[in-house]
């Protein structure tokens, strides 16, 4: 086979359409006799509702209808818990779910309380402002701590408390490791994640015909197979009569595959009710209230180890916020609790959280989905530890790695997909050593000194991390060879830039001896792939992919087999490539892989029992469980010491995901989460007031880096393959956005010598102004 | 986040815009380079019955001389003044604070007139035009008068126009020979509103002592500060390091700030003073060394 | 309730248009869905994303901070116009592919109207000016990296 695409930078397949304004986005989707929905959101974070009155909204020429809570009937009820609880001794969940329109309370700013329909969104605007409400606020529940004391108002009554969930995971024994350490640490870490905030915010098109008995969502989903499942029982339909189309789809970074979002639940029902196709596309204001976020943990972490620096346990308990309802169960904490441990050798472990109800908007996964968090404490309790024992902080780190020889690695506790968190393979060390020598350790600190004498404030930071990558459940693919010897492939996950068209071209491409750019690539349809989990937790190259994969060596080899039929030989003597089959040294001999489509399509004569018509196959892969990826990213920051202002010198990403599809496309994605991670650690903040509020609603105040704010960033990566899965390869989605905070953290800490001025960065997000509040009764 | 309904009259001339304002008053807007006033409208935060479009009022766009001072038209766009090298060159604190205004998309259509009668207190202009003495004339169907910079702004968004009346020239007095000027701001990201920002103009004597100082800041109070008479300090003198630390301390005391979700009120005090040390030292190297 | 209608003629992509628009119609609503150019996209609604630019007279413009009625006798210029009449590409086109400067494409509209606008004015930039220039707007995705490389690269293809 000639043409060898995997493992090569392939230029995107969906590129023209994009690059020309061609793509099809949510709201380019124009239907005759579309109607536009507007939702009147809560203002208060914490309320009972006492009246809603939409009778002057009906009356404003242009509105066609307007719902409350009641108006739902039957159809009202609080959506499904989507993650149940994984199966820990002990665990606490108390699954309360959001519901498509508020009744009786309010549980967060942005809340939906009444949909209104118009002939355009302007006019729906305008109706928003006659619909009557009364709302009696009450106390906010925003601080964790004083959410889950006596006498705080409760989100949930019935709950009895605020908490949504309490877990504790253990491994070994931690109190007898801490009572032979020869040092234990303790500090209080608080680390806040953004949100999202793609450029595309989210929205929904539904369609009911009547006469076809057809459903039809458009929906910037990343689970359009979920959302057709769950919306046909809601809506009393078959599966069959629900398609779900996710279109091109802005990014999606997470947050779009929660579900179901009110406006999801809502919008067929509305459509259905009226006979006409709604359209309800989210506005940046309401992004801030009406999509997930991911938000903040309170650690009080404990680290203990010998003098030489090594871990001989750690204790952690934390509090996460997990807002105000929680359908996506415990996802986020449990990936935080178990990336804590890191590529290190952690014999003891004992972690606790609690999950904790505020009058907030939901957390559900954003790239990363609760492992910085992890990650952050891990990284400083090292940093604190390498200080105090007066070990460099990169071999403090070195010590510890898991060795090479002890893969696969069993972490002992359970991880997010429900078994046990164990590492599939890894090369830890190299992948630090080639980080070090690409930021230049070395020789940094005699660089530091000399800009030193010349005023200049330079710092150095390290952070290492794994990342759980591609679980299951499954996905498939169908790849089908059609008469005109192209190929197509269909996959139920849906795509927001990451290149799914051009990395599943890849790998049929070289199964099949087809161009890339001869193999067109469905996603996000439930009518072309009915079957799947969604595009989330780095999964979609390495189960989508596989699945790809397996379905196109199927096809292989049914077309090798039609090929030996027709030349009557062995398919041993076969070849295919350029999109033909023919004989080992005799290319005149050939037939075209279309004709063999033909062929295996017969308007006459019979397809044998047993067999199927067709040059295709539909193929299924479920990992027994998530493989692990890793990496170190290295900093160098300028620091000024009197404003505190920040500027990115230097920034190295080693990387290991295995077996690497497209490394442009790969690069491309750590490049965007190293800018997620940036934002996060230095520039994005929600700022919540004590009653709920949120106080910086727009992207003038919300910061978002620029190109002035993300430096060029230099990648390398390893290749230690999984076993998991026959291409060996590892998810990446996530992995440019998880380190960003510690390294952030130990980088200032470095440049402005503040360790031996008595502070200690322990937060995330940090800014010019809390760097100069935290530091302003400093020595020095 | 769609406007509100509103009436749309595109002016036709300078009397037809001030007569449609006198009419409607405070009812009434005038949409210049829409940069800020689009927003609101987006965000329904601010709702006119009335849009009196005046950008094809085209007397009213163009950077003018007069003896000793440049006159600009209210609607004289950033991008112009940009582009305008002599004008950047006689008032280089403007040349050096544009950059900081947004971005390029926005500088191609917001206007001066626009932002000096938004008020916003973190926007750098009106800072500026209190450092160089600005003046302002105003009009009215049938009225006319001038108001000086600091008259101007009363505070945050407000200014001292009446319902009936437009920003129509802006004076800028050119600065005297031996001047040197610095305009720095600190902003989370370029192109944001300033956390603060200083705009500061040394004047020397014939024996290199100072004898003007202007220093005004935005983005610490409800309007531009003139902090001026806390450089008085340095009239008749050649400053020295440890006499502008005086003057930063001075402007530290001098100024109330009222914090944001980016910065503390302490964090901009402070700020405050490590720009005035810096655009002073900038400032008097620049006319020392002949910029 | 009557509302405030006022004609607009206008050229796009040098195709002239006439139609009659309420006046608080945003010109990017104007674009996307009265005259179905849907390759302008909306990010944000109060000029901060730079996902909605476009050229007004030559000159990138947020047309979310624009009302379709002030676009009356001006011309415009879309993404749908930038590759050439035969569908080849405008280089800049040609380096965002090569280099993989989009990932969802979201923002690649509004980044290729503004740069291809800077790069007839600034023939020979350094990398700093064009982070600047690319500063008004935001990507989630790509990190910027290979949109600088991009422009890098279609500045000096358009240089010859």
């Amino acid at each position: 086979m000639s043409t060898r695409t995997f493992g090569e930078p392939i230029k995107r397949n969906e590129d023209r359409r994009l690059l020309t304004g061609q793509a099809l986005f949510i709201d380019d989707v124009e239907l005759p006799g579309m109607l536009h929905a507007a939702l009147l959101r809560s203002q208060a974070a914490h309320a009972r509702i006492r009246k809603i009155d939409v009778s002057k909204a009906l009356q404003r020429p242009g509105v066609v209808a307007a719902y409350v809570a009641s108006d739902l009937g039957d159809y009202w009820q609080p959506g499904p818990i989507l993650v149940p609880p994984p199966p820990i001794d002990g665990i606490i969940f108390n699954a309360r779910t959001q519901v498509p329109l508020a009744k009786e309370k309010v549980r967060h700013v942005g809340e939906p309380l009444a949909i209104v329909i118009a002939e355009s969104r302007y006019i729906a605007e305008d109706a928003l402002d006659d619909i009557e409400v009364e709302l009696e606020q009450l106390p906010a529940v925003v601080d964790l701590e004083k959410g889950l004391r006596e006498g705080s108002a409760l989100v949930h009554e019935n709950v009895g408390s605020n908490v949504s969930a309490h877990v504790r995971q253990t491994k070994g024994n931690y109190a007898a490791a801490a009572a032979k350490a020869d040092h234990v640490i303790k500090r209080r870490f608080r680390y806040e994640h953004g949100i999202s905030s793609p450029i595309e915010t989210r929205g929904v098109v539904a369609q009911w015909d009547a006469r076809a008995n057809q459903m039809t969502i458009w929906d910037t989903t990343q689970a359009p197979v979920f959302v057709r499942n769950g919306l046909a029982g809601m809506l009393g339909l078959n599966e069959r009569q629900v398609r779900v189309i996710a279109p091109f789809v802005g990014g999606g970074f997470g947050p779009k595959i929660m579900m179901f979002y009110p406006e999801e639940v809502l919008l067929p029902w509305v459509s259905m009710k009226l006979n006409r196709p709604i359209k309800w596309i989210e506005d940046r204001l309401e992004h801030f209230f009406a999509t997930t976020h991911e938000r903040g943990q309170i650690h009080d972490a404990e680290i203990a180890l010998t003098s030489d620096g090594r871990i001989l346990g750690i204790k952690d308990v934390f509090l996460h916020d997990g807002g105000a309802y929680d359908p996506y169960g415990l996802t986020v904490p449990i990936n935080s609790q178990c990336t804590l441990l890191g590529p290190y050798v952690v014999p003891n472990y004992d972690s606790t959280f609690t999950q904790v109800f505020t009058n907030l908007p939901i957390v559900t996964p954003y790239r990363g989905a609760g492992r910085q968090h992890g990650v952050f404490v891990m990284e400083r309790l090292l940093d604190l530890a390498a200080h105090e024992l007066n070990i460099d902080p990169v071999e403090i780190r070195r010590r510890n790695l898991i060795p090479p020889d002890a893969f696969p690695y069993n972490n002992g506790i359970i991880y997010q997909d429900f078994s046990v968190l164990e590492y599939d393979s890894g090369n830890y060390e190299p992948v630090l050593d080639l980080a070090l020598d690409a930021i230049g350790y070395k020789t940094f600190r005699d660089a530091q000194a000399a800009a030193r004498l010349q005023g200049r404030h330079l710092g150095i930071g390290v952070a290492a991390y794994v990342e759980g990558t591609g679980i299951g459940p499954y996905e498939g693919a169908k790849v089908q060879v059609q008469s005109n010897g192209k190929v197509s492939v269909a996959t139920g996950i849906g795509t927001q830039g990451q290149g799914h068209f051009t990395v599943f071209a890849q790998i049929a491409a070289d199964q099949l001896g087809v161009a890339v750019t001869d193999i067109d690539v469905v996603t996000g349809d439930t009518d072309q792939f009915y079957w799947g989990a969604g595009t989330f937790a780095s999964r979609g190259a390495v189960v989508a992919g596989n699945a790809v994969n397996e379905a196109a060596k199927v096809v292989r080899k049914k077309a090798l087999k039609l090929a030996g039929d027709l030349f009557e030989c062995s398919e041993d003597d076969l070849v295919i490539e350029n999109g033909r089959v023919s004989i080992v040294g005799i290319p005149e001999k050939f037939v075209k892989l279309g004709d063999l489509a033909k062929q295996a399509n017969p308007m006459r004569g019979a397809v044998e029992p047993g067999t199927e018509p067709g040059l295709e196959s539909t193929q299924y892969f479920g990992p027994k469980m998530g493989a692990t990826a890793n990496g170190v990213h290295a900093m160098i920051v300028e620091m000024d010491p009197q404003t505190f202002d920040l500027k990115i010198l230097k920034y190295v990403v080693v990387h290991d995901c295995g077996t690497v599809i497209n490394p442009m496309i790969l690069a491309g994605q750590i490049h965007g989460g190293v800018a997620q991670g940036i934002g996060n650690a230095f520039y994005e903040k929600l700022a919540f007031d004590d009653q709920g509020q949120l106080l910086n609603a727009s992207l003038a105040d919300y910061l978002l880096p620029t190109a002035l704010e993300v430096p060029r960033m230099e990648l390398a990566h390893t290749v230690t393959k999984s076993p998991l899965n026959p291409m060996g390869i590892k998810g990446a989605g996530e992995a440019g956005a998880i380190p960003g905070g510690p390294l952030f953290a130990q980088a200032i800490e470095d440049a402005l010598d503040l360790k031996g001025r008595g502070v200690e960065l322990l937060e995330i997000p940090l800014s010019p102004s809390r760097l100069f509040e935290l530091t302003r009764n400093a020595k020095g | 986040m769609k406007p509100a309904p509103f009436k749309y009259i595109a002016a036709a001339s300078l009397a037809h815009a001030l007569a449609l304002k006198s009419e409607h008053g405070d009812e009434a807007k005038f949409l210049a380079g829409g940069q800020s006033l689009i927003p609101t409208m987006n965000f329904r935060l601010a709702r006119p019955a009335i849009l009196i479009d005046i950008n094809g009022i085209e007397d009213l766009a163009g950077i003018r001389w007069s003896e000793g001072a440049s006159r600009l038209g209210p609607l004289t766009r950033y991008r112009a003044l940009q582009r305008d090298a002599a004008f950047t060159l006689a008032f280089p604190l403007i040349g050096e604070a544009l950059p900081h205004i947004a971005h390029p998309q926005i500088r191609n259509r917001g206007t001066i007139g626009g932002n000096l009668s938004h008020a916003d207190p973190a926007s750098e202009l009106p800072a500026i035009a209190l450092a160089l003495r600005a003046r302002f004339r105003v009009q009215a169907a049938k009225r006319e008068r001038w108001v000086k910079a600091p008259d101007f702004f009363v505070s945050a968004l407000t200014t001292d126009l009446g319902p009936d009346e437009m920003l129509v020239e802006i004076e800028l007095p050119l600065a005297s020979p031996r001047t040197g000027s610095c305009f720095m701001e600190i902003a989370r990201r370029r192109g944001d509103f300033a956390i603060a920002g200083v705009a500061a103009m040394v004047t020397l004597g014939d024996s290199d002592e100072c004898s003007d100082l202007r220093l005004a800041f935005c983005g610490v109070g409800e309007t531009p500060v003139d902090a001026s008479a806390a450089a008085g300090g340095l009239i008749g003198h050649t400053p020295t390091e440890v006499a502008i630390r005086d003057v930063a301390a001075a402007v530290q005391a001098m100024i109330d700030p009222g914090g944001s979700v980016h910065a503390t009120a302490d964090y901009q005090r402070h700020i405050a003073g490590v720009l005035t040390g810096r655009a002073l030292q900038t400032a008097y190297r620049r006319v020392r060394d002949g910029h | 309730m009557d509302t405030d209608d006022h004609d607009v003629t206008l050229m796009v992509n040098g195709v002239k248009y006439q139609r009659l628009v309420e006046s608080r119609l945003l010109l990017s609503d104007f674009l996307r869905h009265n005259l179905a150019l849907a390759g302008t996209h909306v990010g944000c609604e109060h000029g901060v994303c730079g996902a909605c630019t476009i050229l007004l007279d030559g000159e990138p413009v947020r047309s979310c901070l624009m009302l379709a009625v002030q676009a009356n006798n001006h011309e415009i210029s879309t993404i749908e116009g930038l590759a050439n009449k035969d569908g080849t590409f405008h280089p800049l086109q040609q380096a965002m592919h090569d280099h993989h400067g989009l990932q969802c494409g979201y923002c690649t509209p509004g980044i290729l109207m503004t740069m291809s606008a800077f790069l007839e004015e600034n023939t020979s930039p350094s990398e700093d000016e064009v982070r600047e220039a690319l500063s008004g707007n935001l990507c989630r995705c790509t990190g910027y990296q290979n949109i600088v490389d991009a422009v890098m690269a279609a500045a000096e293809r358009m240089r010859g």
